[in-house]
């Protein structure tokens, strides 16, 4: 894919991917395609320096869990107070309000059923990236939805009229895989956000 | 349009494992214990692989009824063990909605010649493999996730070393080689060559690598990590120990932080005793699981 010449920044922004358990690495191999340094984040020491962070897909009891042992909740708040966040699948389950509460959503676990329920279909959403390229491959996995979400939340996609994509400030919330499909153009927008936030 | 269970959305699944730790559980409070400590999925079976082996006879698919308690009891992933080659068992497990098969040495094998054939099911599979071939041709089958077999139920990690070793250096090896000599490697390995030249130009399995048999304590779990695991599956060693919520909280933090020893430090204090153990290598042959499948 042609991405890197367009995505390349003068400067590389230096973004993290909380990196408790989950598909971190396939966010990593996104981000570094599309010229960011990427940080993993296990500790809340990590969050220094770093100008995004992705909250990926996994298991969020596992990752909640791990947020609990390293005492990161309070410093996730702090800095999505301060830097964008996207969070993706699990991640939109760690970032709602009943959560770490960084968003004011909150999500339905596992709301499409087990695995052999999980798919992938055609998304329309504006991502507002400057190129519109035809809609968005979803990959849904055992995948959350919103199902409630205060007045300051964008729903940007809805799958069978729940909210499958959010964004809430420069907090951007989806319930499936991006980075599992080659799907480069919602990282695109969260560095362009890190960008406009001043973060590298 | 919309396409349920591709080759995309099985592998998926394991990609969001990865990281963690996959623990053997036989009831539902079990199952309970393993998620508050972390698990990132549990398996459920009848029988941890260490009492298979006491208990000797046909060891087989658990009762669904028990997998079902399972599934009431956690929101984590569960998944459930098939016997090689029956693909009944498998069809049932999929008619129950476990999250993911293993298609398993620890079970007493159904078929001798053949593997299930895992790409027509909705459910994915993990399977076994103690080399590069044997993993090749079960993704070839179908599987969308493999573990190294190690030696399950024993406590001991060195045939877990041994096979992860043995892949990983033939994953290495054969990223050297050109087109002529992949076409070679192919027949040597018995693996179909579009998956060799994928591993080889990938310089990794195409699909996640967890380890498996005869991890007992977190420096094993760091251990393995260190030597290309992706997560690990932890069978008799939390449940056969002293204190099963401390040692599986333990495993789980040395898997997340095992490149951080004073963590990997922390996490190995005061855990009371592992499992009972048994040298791998003093097994009668016919005891010796990994050798199962082919």
């Amino acid at each position: 894919m042609s991405v890197a010449g367009e995505a390349t920044p003068e400067r590389a922004p230096r973004v993290g991917v909380l990196a408790l358990q989950g598909g971190f690495e396939a966010h990593r191999r996104m981000l570094e395609r599309l010229g960011a340094d990427v940080r993993d984040v296990r500790v809340p020491e990590h969050l220094a320096g770093l100008g995004g962070l992705v909250v990926p897909g996994g298991e969020s009891t596992t990752m909640m869990l791990g947020i609990e042992r390293e005492g990161l909740a309070g410093p996730l708040r702090a800095f999505a107070a301060e830097r964008p966040v996207f969070g993706t699948c699990a991640g939109l389950i760690v970032l709602d309000r009943e959560h770490v509460g960084i968003m004011d959503v909150r999500a339905e676990r596992n709301a499409f059923g087990r695995q052999t329920h999980s798919f992938e279909e055609d998304l329309d959403l504006d991502l507002g990236v400057g190129r519109d390229g035809g809609p968005v491959r979803a990959v849904f996995i055992r995948a959350p939805w919103i199902a409630e979400h205060g007045p300051g939340v964008e729903i940007l996609a809805s799958v069978a009229g729940h909210g499958v994509a959010a964004r809430e400030g420069h907090a951007l919330v989806v319930s499936f895989h991006p980075e599992l499909s080659g799907e480069t153009r919602l990282h695109e927008r969260f560095l362009r956000d890190v960008r406009a936030a001043g973060g590298d | 349009m919309r396409d349920e269970a591709t080759f995309r959305v099985k592998a998926g699944l394991a990609e969001m494992l990865k990281g963690g730790v996959i623990m053997d559980v036989v009831d539902a409070e079990q199952a309970k214990v393993a998620e508050d400590a972390g698990a990132c999925a549990v398996m459920a079976l009848e029988r941890v692989p260490a009492d298979i082996r006491r208990d000797g006879g046909v060891a087989r698919m658990s009762d669904p009824a028990m997998i079902r308690k399972i599934q009431q009891a956690v929101t984590i992933p569960v998944m459930a063990k098939a016997r090689i080659g029956h693909f009944a068992e498998a069809r049932v497990l999929e008619a129950l909605e476990v999250d993911y098969i293993d298609e398993s040495e620890v079970l007493t094998p159904a078929d001798e010649a053949n593997h299930i054939d895992k790409a027509p099911f909705k459910v994915p599979f993990v399977c076994g493999a103690t080399n590069l071939g044997e993993a090749l041709r079960r993704i070839g089958e179908g599987a969308a996730m493999i573990r190294s077999k190690g030696e399950a139920g024993t406590g001991d990690i060195v045939e877990a070393v041994r096979h992860l070793r043995t892949i990983t250096a033939e994953v290495r090896r054969i990223g050297t080689l050109d087109e002529a000599a992949l076409a070679t490697a192919a027949k040597e390995l018995g693996a179909p060559l579009d998956l060799v030249r994928e591993t080889a130009g990938a310089g990794r399995l195409p699909v996640v690598m967890f380890c498996a048999g005869g991890i007992a304590t977190p420096a094993d779990a760091a251990l393995v990590m260190h030597l290309g695991a992706e997560g690990v599956f932890v069978g008799s060693g939390i449940f056969k120990s002293e204190d099963p919520a401390q040692r599986a909280a333990a495993v789980v933090e040395a898997t997340t932080h095992y490149q951080d020893w004073d963590r990997v430090l922390k996490a190995s204090e005061g855990l009371g005793a592992a499992m009972r153990s048994l040298e791998a290598r003093k097994l009668d042959e016919s005891q010796v699981l990994s050798s199962r499948g082919w």
